[in-house]
């Protein structure tokens, strides 16, 4: 009280100036309001006989509600529209992590099993029950998609530099609009497409890694594109005048300039579309299909992936059932283990390849 | 090493907007020569035609010519690239390259044109353009960081530098000083003073104390009205334009009485 004595503004409560004091809800009131309301909705639903999702509908509705009317009452319209907009925020927020988290648990919880040596150091060669590992498709995802990065970078980069640095006019339009059809492509059709080309090439019944590194270019090349241009619009176009200005020849100043002043976005968004096709299904089982054993040459004959490793596991289990859902389980662990390292890479090298200021 | 520009019946273009028309001037060497003028008149744009940096911008052009040393600049078997050798640019942002230190921003446009050089010569020519930068004593125990650390004035003297290690004959600067502080300003203000004996210095400016202050000649640019062309009103030398210039529209623009 000895503040509000001694500071004028506090003391003038009446409306004298353009400046009045702040009613405010004390710090924690507006989580309790909400946890208040969360509970009169568990309390609802248990009295009207309603599941849990009725129950945390009815309790999402009336926390935000008594967030809104306690904050009106004490702190006025302003701060009150604010809690409200940050409650349907927050819980919208929410709302999408449930499915995330709930995924990882299930997956850590169920593939965690089989998560031991001896799925990744041996195949499926002659196993029909208990045992066996991934060796082969771990194996085969890396390489098919090591394969798919070498032919879609250079292809995605050139692109994304003819339309930064060169484009003009109906060509340009041209290409960015068949790159925005190409990213809408479903992957069943690309591949049908990888397909359908190598079967006209090669004759029926061929199976190469190749095929399916073919069949996921066509969806990498699109999101390399998109990436890498708008990456390189970033560079700002001072830096390419700086340079032209010191008589350096557009395409030295391309490659020697603003290819290293966008180094890092590059290298994110290149490991970003990698870890966009590492997880596709449905191109790879018609291109490359399944062995059990190991073949590591994508130049011949079928190869394992994960992804499809994990849908054979799951659609056609043998006789010990549970060993092979264990086995589907534990692919799809790897499987997200390795997009996040890749996403944790990507976070590397945009950080250790950013211009330093140096300051 | 410097030489003499003379520029005659220049049309600039953006497109089909004509956005300078009409000039007719000789640029002489070992001198400084200011364009002065309101926003939007054509002095950059002007200035930027000179080593053939407007055409970088889509659908820039230019009609008349550009002749420095009996070469057309814009003659049909000119090499832009060799133009901007010859010809080199300071920009109103200070724009040193983000990724480089300081020693590989100055030898840059050797560098970056693959020259080879021995050690001992790039360390003497990245010491010479740094002192001749006046930016010497300030970081040559740090030569290895990164240019983007320096302060304001620092890096507009880096890109003098910058522009000064590939030895052109002309220097092109766009208003060096509009955000530099006037400690900065002076300091390349003395710089210019002293670069005047080897480079043509061609400088745009909003500032006319500066202007008069350290230019030889002074070339005043107008436009009649929005959408009209800039024109070259009035090139004089910059006593007889602070003076006494010979048109009405200068003095008025001079004295402050303009528009």
């Amino acid at each position: 009280m000895s503040t509000s004595t001694q500071s004028p503004v506090r003391v003038a409560e009446e409306p004298s100036g353009p400046i009045r004091p702040q009613r405010k809800l004390p710090r924690y009131a507006g989580l309790g309001l909400y946890v208040a309301g969360l509970a009169a909705g568990a309390l609802l639903a248990a009295l009207t006989g309603s599941g849990i999702a009725l129950a945390v509908v009815y309790g999402v509705v009336l926390g935000t509600l008594a967030v809104y009317v306690g904050s009106r009452a004490v702190e006025g319209t302003r701060k009150a529209t604010d809690r409200l907009v940050t409650a349907l925020v927050t819980t919208a927020f929410g709302i999408a992590m449930i499915p995330l988290v709930s995924l990882v648990y299930t997956v850590l919880d169920k593939g965690l099993a089989r998560f031991d040596a001896q799925f990744f150091s041996n195949s499926m060669f002659r196993v029909v029950g208990e045992g066996g590992g991934a060796y082969h498709a771990i194996l085969g995802t890396v390489i098919i998609t090591a394969v798919t990065a070498v032919i879609s970078v250079p292809i995605g980069l050139l692109t994304a530099i003819y339309l930064v640095e060169y484009g003009t006019g109906r060509l340009k339009k041209a290409i960015t609009f068949f790159v925005d059809v190409m990213t809408g492509i479903p992957s069943i059709v690309a591949g049908l497409f990888a397909f359908a080309l190598f079967t006209l090439l090669f004759g029926n019944d061929v199976r190469l890694g190749l095929m399916g590194a073919a069949a996921l270019s066509v969806l990498m090349i699109p999101v390399v594109v998109r990436s890498c241009e708008e990456v390189l619009k970033l560079v700002p176009n001072e830096l390419r005048e700086a340079s032209y200005a010191l008589g350096v020849p557009k395409w030295r100043t391309i490659v020697k300039v603003v290819l290293p002043t966008a180094v890092a976005g590059l290298g994110t968004g290149i490991t970003l579309a990698v870890a966009r096709v590492i997880g596709e299904t449905a191109p790879l089982l018609i291109t490359v299909g399944l062995i059990t054993g190991t073949n590591l040459n994508p130049f011949d004959g079928r190869m394992a992936t994960l992804p499809v490793f994990a849908y054979y596991q799951l659609t056609q289990p043998g006789t010990d059932t549970q060993a092979f859902l264990d086995r589907a389980w534990t692919a799809a662990l790897v499987l997200i283990i390795l997009v996040m390292v890749l996403n944790v890479v990507a976070r590397l090298i945009s950080r250790f390849f950013a211009p330093k200021t140096g300051r | 090493m410097a030489k003499r520009i003379e520029v005659s019946d220049l049309n600039i273009y953006y497109g089909n907007f004509l956005a300078v028309e009409g000039v007719n001037v000789s640029i002489e060497p070992r001198s400084i020569t200011a364009l002065i003028g309101p926003s939007g008149c054509g002095k950059s744009t002007f200035l930027r035609s000179l080593n053939r940096m407007h055409e970088v911008i889509p659908g820039a052009r230019v009609e008349g010519k550009v002749v420095m040393d009996g070469v057309d600049l814009y003659g049909a078997d000119t090499d832009p690239v060799d133009v901007r050798r010859q010809i080199g640019m300071v920009f109103q942002r200070p724009n040193p390259f983000p990724t480089m230190s300081i020693y590989d921003n100055v030898i840059a446009g050797n560098r970056l044109n693959n020259k080879k050089m021995k050690k001992a010569e790039t360390d003497e020519l990245v010491e010479r353009a740094l002192r001749g930068a006046n930016l010497w004593n300030e970081v040559k125990d740090r030569l290895d960081r990164p240019g983007s650390g320096l302060s304001g004035g620092q890096q507009q003297r880096l890109c003098i530098a910058r522009a000064i290690a590939v030895e052109p004959d002309v220097l092109l600067m766009d208003e060096p000083c509009s955000a530099l502080d006037p400690i900065s300003t002076l300091a390349i203000e003395d710089l210019m003073a002293e670069l005047k004996d080897r480079f043509t210095i061609v400088i745009v400016t909003h500032n006319m104390q500066q202007a008069a202050r350290v230019s030889t000649s002074t070339g005043f640019f107008n436009l009649n009205g929005v959408g009209q062309p800039g024109r070259l009103i009035e090139f004089n030398p910059t006593e007889k334009i602070f003076s006494n210039p010979d048109q009405k529209a200068t003095e008025d623009y001079i004295s402050g009485r303009f528009g």
